[in-house]
């Protein structure tokens, strides 16, 4: 089974207008998984990670529904069939 | 998200462009500048620290920085005063991966000089100097700003650490001068491969050492073409000119009530001329007396005027910061400004009066203009020519006829 990678509208723009991506590659982390959805999906690269190839602060990637940023972070292993979810995270009151 | 408006320009028009902290907004108006029309929101709901209008090869183009708390900071462009945008599929202003800096916000877009018209500069935080050459599709980072032996201790002011002016030298083509907080002045004179501390005489309150080599809060620099090696400073505490390129600057805060400020533009045909808006204290950072009040000089910083008609004069606890005032190119000069109340103000001729042109927009944080056709950037050759003849043509008219033109 390909792990399944689910992303928010504004993502899916950069993205043919896709909200459910597909891996088929079997990634062990997400480090990898993001790696080849990279590879397909070159413009979601630089809205989701900096630089420094690290999740931006206020973006979430959950793991079968657990954040990465309370598991492994970017080795946090991904299972065959997993189900990723990358997520805008609530951070309202910062600007307004 | 809110309806985007949009504005028709054509060829004579002046274009306000204003960066707030939810989108970035366009005002038109003709040559008289009387009646204004909106345009945007773009980049709805993300801050825009830097605005610029490419005028130059037939473009009219509208470069824009958006501020994503969520996706990152990246640059976005409009051939049609902003009916269409690009949308970047990889952002083009990024710091190498080993630098180990990652790209915070976009403070500066500064257009190129008028006779290299695929030249353009960001000045960006963590501070740093970014050049394109190929009309903004590349960029790189300017390596001898990126590993300048300074850099460990540049330290972020109130805003971060950020490199918010740029002015290039409008004749010599080797020679910049730059600015940021906290770092203060460096100017290069062999094309961006050295970089010198230029802040001699600039004093740091917050320091040990108050006049140090570096490490100032310069605030904002400013320079008529006309006369390139006189530039004007706004510092966090202290008001300067320099008349050597920024070799030594010298204290010009006489008569003003306060030299806590932000920003400083000088007049667009009169090196002579510079405005400013004092701001009382950098702990209260609000107008002195509840005024709004914009100080001319006419003779360098000798004596400053308050300007103040159609300005509030009670009640006005205003914020303006430091990229939030602008000037045109026209004669009488347009004077703008905007405030972190979302005001947005406005003067035709020169600051002798002015007109509330908006209000209730978001915090403004950029404010910057063009006329659209005439091919010009502030620094190009052709506006220091054209300020040439105008101080030419000022010498040349009697005292009393030279006041009348001034009303």
């Amino acid at each position: 089974m390909p792990v399944t990678v689910r992303i928010p509208s504004y993502l899916a723009a950069f993205a043919e207008g896709h909200n459910a991506l597909t891996v088929d590659s079997a990634p062990a982390t997400v480090r990898d998984l993001l790696y080849e959805l990279w590879r397909g999906h070159p413009a979601l690269q630089d809205r989701i990670v900096d630089e420094q190839g690290e999740v931006r602060q206020h973006i979430n990637i959950f793991v079968d529904g657990d954040a990465i940023r309370h598991t492994s972070g970017m080795e946090t292993p991904v299972a065959k069939n997993a189900e990723v979810l990358i997520v805008p995270a609530v951070s309202g009151g910062m600007m307004d | 998200m809110p309806k985007v408006q949009h504005v028709s320009a054509k060829k004579g028009d002046v274009l306000v462009l204003v960066g707030t902290m939810k989108g970035a907004f366009l005002f038109r108006s003709d040559a008289k500048r009387k009646r204004w029309e909106a345009g945007g929101p773009y980049s709805a709901g993300s801050p825009v620290y830097a605005m610029a209008f490419d005028g130059r090869q037939g473009r009219n183009r509208l470069w824009w920085a958006t501020q994503s708390f969520r996706w990152g900071t990246f640059l976005s462009s409009s051939d049609d005063f902003g009916r269409t945008a690009t949308q970047p599929e990889t952002y083009s202003v990024k710091f190498p991966a080993e630098s180990g800096l990652t790209l915070k916000n976009i403070w500066q877009i500064h257009a190129g000089p008028a006779d290299e018209t695929d030249t353009l500069y960001c000045g960006v935080e963590p501070a740093c100097l970014f050049v394109s050459r190929d009309a903004g599709k590349s960029w790189s980072p300017v390596e001898g700003l990126l590993n300048h032996p300074h850099r460990p201790k540049w330290q972020p002011g109130g805003g971060g650490l950020c490199l918010h002016t740029i002015v290039p030298h409008p004749t010599n083509r080797n020679s910049m001068i730059i600015a940021m907080s906290t770092g203060g002045c460096y100017r290069t004179d062999d094309g961006g491969k050295t970089w010198q501390a230029r802040n001699q005489g600039v004093r740091a309150e917050f320091m040990p050492d108050k006049y140090p080599e570096f490490g100032q809060c310069v605030h904002k620099i400013a320079r008529n073409a006309a006369q390139p090696e006189r530039l004007y400073l706004q510092n966090h505490w202290g008001l300067y000119r320099s008349d050597n390129g920024g070799e030594s600057w010298q204290d010009i805060a006489n008569g003003v009530p306060s030299d806590f400020g932000f920003s400083i533009v000088v007049h667009p045909h009169d090196p002579e001329t510079a405005y400013i808006i004092p701001i009382e204290s950098d702990e209260y950072r609000c107008t002195p007396e509840g005024k709004l009040r914009v100080y001319r000089t006419r003779n360098g910083g000798k004596n400053w005027e308050p300007l103040s008609k159609g300005l509030p004069q009670k009640n006005a606890l205003e914020t303006i910061l430091r990229d939030s005032m602008a000037t045109d190119t026209l004669d009488p000069a347009g004077i703008y400004f905007g405030t972190r109340s979302g005001k947005l103000y406005g003067s035709n001729n020169s600051g002798n009066s002015w007109e509330l042109i908006m209000e209730g927009l978001p915090p403004v944080v950029c404010v910057k203009t063009a006329v659209v056709g005439d091919g010009a950037v502030s620094s190009s050759r052709k506006s220091a020519s054209a300020a040439k003849k105008a101080a030419v043509r000022k010498k040349s008219k009697p005292a009393a006829v030279r006041a009348r033109a001034r009303r």
